[in-house]
């Protein structure tokens, strides 16, 4: 079995060696130190650990014919047929990591009344795409979904597969990488592909600041979730030479022990917790009419508009456009604050951005602690100048 | 019938933070139940009052997890089982749920299987639907409504990005609910005292039915983590100056390197 090895003989400060580790897997047990089952193989121990005291021990790898799995495969995202665009990006990703090691790109697409859609795939460079049209494949229904996606993987044998981390992708990916007994790595930030097809997947993880390089060096397929806009969606090319395949499965594999009962539309609210972009608004803006300004920048990135207490004590906002402690929580990717000083209240509720631009005229504003880029300058004339630039286009 | 809830213990806080070499620093070790698991812990409940039922729970994690099935003893759960093996140390999504499920068997036959929609520390949100497969039972992910409790079957809202779906699913089952289907009682001090010595089943290793070791931790995990480092965006604290034209179109490059626009 795979683990730390320790050796007792190498410790002489036990109390220091318990202390190396940051999950508390390392034990005295009446003098001897033990690992117990709190451990993540994060490796500390055997890396600052006193020489020899801590050692890896491997488990003997049972190769496997890699050569056997080719192929970078997409899951087409889709509702009744609309392909959702986090595919496209994948497909993007696909064909880069299948340039470098000289694989085909395929996409697997199930669903009812699909096959028409299918096309669409082939004008951003999919190589083949395996089509599961059949009625019961028209509510998402987990059986006979992972059915049809395991289907596809004993006919084609990818070595890579990416789902988008929809909600649907979130459901069915772990699923059929559970058939499999292979590895599954969510919410990938990065991926690359090495020579040996192994799939370098990056993602934050142990619930901290910390990014983890995971690979699935003894399985195939290697499957991957990615969010919605994280890659690029490749551009649409009007000739192609790509193939549709039409795949059947036996009526069985259909059965499911869901039923759908009722699928009713939500009402499309306009929510700033979920924003990937944020402008928000603070007393540097003079008067209401001046909003304009923050939002036609808004509108120029796709953003949605927040604001600080103050403009909402003044009547110049809706509430539930408030960031704050009092107000919403946001972790946007992109967050641009103008005219906001960065009060604690206000700060706690977007710390967590992944970019944060602060444009302030008082250079000793406490929102320049967190901003990423700090703009010590007028509001007034920064987003002029920025939206000009975007403009011009 | 007889529900089992997975929970699981997770850091307090983000506090995990890696060094310029990639190594682990951790400051408090201060931990508690994930939080998307009380709604599952409160789901359960909330079916035993209305139907009656028996809920368990089950926790795969190092001796201590026993505080978070203590928690739940204090919400209401019925019965703990704890596994733990040093053999099931660096677990993956798929050694995880092998385990759980493995645990889940052991445990007797359960109608009703309920985890929260993700972990604060694993972040997956996959440890759910990789048991179900593993149980040979059905699935359904983000639940945010039960609608109906039936003789062998459940109803429930799902929670899609443009649509509600309401599905029957039959039991034996397993659903993940999202955050906020119920809100998640407070411990009270009157279970903790009637449960202070109530007993909680460890099962390790030896205790399931497959003692394949191969199937565990991390030997039994697919992935593996080749490196840990950390992140590159975010660390820098830029503040420029200069006229309000300048500054713009700084700010336009910056946001155009990004990608966004
Ligand atoms: C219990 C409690 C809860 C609270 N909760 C919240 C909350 O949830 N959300 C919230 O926002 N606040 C909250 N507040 C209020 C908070 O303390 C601050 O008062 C508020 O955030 C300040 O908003 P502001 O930055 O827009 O205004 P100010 O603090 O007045 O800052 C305006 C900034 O704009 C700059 N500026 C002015 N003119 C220009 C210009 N032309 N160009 C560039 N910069 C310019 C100034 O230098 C100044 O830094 C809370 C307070 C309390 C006590
Ligand atoms: N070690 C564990 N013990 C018990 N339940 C777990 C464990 N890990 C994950 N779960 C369950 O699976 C859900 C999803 O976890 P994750 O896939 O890590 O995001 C959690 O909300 C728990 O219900």
């Amino acid at each position: 079995m795979a683990g730390i090895i320790v050796n007792q003989g190498r410790i002489t400060d036990i109390e220091g060696a318990i202390k190396l580790c940051p999950f508390n897997a390392i034990e005295d047990n009446n003098g001897v130190v033990e690992i117990n089952a709190a451990c993540k193989l994060c490796m500390i121990c055997v890396k600052k650990g006193p020489e020899g005291a801590f050692v890896f021990q491997e488990d003997e790898k049972i190769e496997i014919d890699k050569s056997k799995w080719t192929g970078v495969a997409v899951y087409v995202d889709h509702l009744e047929g609309e392909i959702h665009p986090v595919t496209l990006e994948l497909i993007g990703k696909a064909k880069e990591l299948a340039a470098k090691i000289n694989h085909p790109v395929y996409a697997v697409f199930i669903g009812k009344e699909v096959k028409d859609k299918a096309e669409e795939l082939l004008h951003y460079g999919v190589d083949e795409v395996f089509v599961y049209d059949n009625p019961e494949l028209k509510d998402f229904r987990i059986e006979p979904y992972t059915a049809a996606f395991e289907d596809f993987i004993e006919k084609v044998q990818p070595s890579i597969v990416l789902v988008g981390a929809t909600t649907l992708g979130r459901s069915l990916a772990p699923r059929v990488a559970a058939r499999f007994k292979t590895g599954l790595t969510a919410d990938c930030t990065i991926l690359d592909v090495k020579e040996n097809t192994d799939l370098v997947q990056i993602r934050p993880a142990f619930g901290g600041n910390i990014m983890a390089q995971i690979i699935t060096p003894n399985h195939r397929p290697q499957f991957a979730t990615v969010r919605y806009k994280i890659f690029n969606a490749p551009e649409k090319i009007d000739t192609f030479d790509g193939k549709i395949t039409l795949c059947e499965l036996p009526q069985e594999r259909f059965e499911s022990k869901i039923n759908v009962l009722k699928i009713k539309q939500k009402e499309l609210e306009e929510n700033i917790s979920d924003a990937e972009v944020i402008i928000v608004a603070g007393r540097g803006i003079k008067k209401e009419k001046d909003l304009e300004m923050i939002n036609e920048l808004a509108h120029a990135l796709g953003a949605q508009v927040a604001v600080t207490r103050p403009l909402i004590e003044a009547g110049w906002g809706d509430p539930r456009k408030q960031i704050g402690l009092s107000g919403r929580t946001v972790r946007p990717k992109l967050i641009i604050t103008c005219g906001v000083s960065g009060a604690v209240q206000f700060k706690a509720g977007m710390l967590n951005s992944e970019y944060i631009f602060a444009i302030n005229e008082d250079p000793s504003a406490p929102i320049f602690d967190v901003a990423h880029y700090g703009i010590v300058g007028d509001i007034y004339e920064v987003i002029p100048s920025l939206l000009e630039k975007i403009k011009s286009i | 019938m007889e529900i089992v809830v997975c929970i699981k213990q997770v850091p307090g806080t983000t506090e995990v933070k890696v060094d310029e070499k990639g190594n682990l620093i951790r400051d408090g070790i201060d931990s508690k139940m994930n939080p998307y698991d009380l709604y599952a812990v409160e789901t359960a409940l909330k079916i035993k009052e209305e139907q009656g039922a028996k809920v368990k729970v089950i926790t795969m994690g190092p001796p201590q997890s026993e505080t978070v099935i203590r928690e739940a003893f204090m919400m209401g759960a019925d019965d703990g089982y704890l596994l733990t093996d040093r053999k099931f140390a660096g677990a993956d999504v798929l050694a995880t749920a092998y385990a759980l499920a493995q645990g889940v068997e052991k445990g007797g036959k359960p109608q009703l299987i309920i985890c929260g929609k993700q972990t604060t520390d694993g972040d997956t949100a996959q440890v759910g639907p990789e048991m179900a497969e593993y149980l040979g039972i059905p699935h359904v992910a983000n639940v945010k409504k039960i609608v109906e409790l039936k003789e062998d079957s459940i109803v429930v809202e799902i929670d899609m990005p443009n649509t509600l779906e309401t599905v029957e699913v039959q039991y034996p089952c397993l659903i993940t609910v999202e955050k906020g289907i119920f809100q998640p009682r407070l411990p009270s001090y009157k279970l903790k005292k009637a449960t202070k010595d109530k007993g909680i089943a460890y099962l390790s290793l030896k205790d399931l039915n497959d003692q394949d070791e191969k199937q565990y931790g991390n030997s039994g995990s697919p992935t593996q983590v080749e490196r840990i480092f950390p992140p590159e965006a975010n660390t820098d604290h830029e503040k420029w100056t200069g006229g309000g034209k300048e500054l713009g179109e700084k700010m336009f490059v910056k946001l155009s390197e990004l990608k966004f626009v």
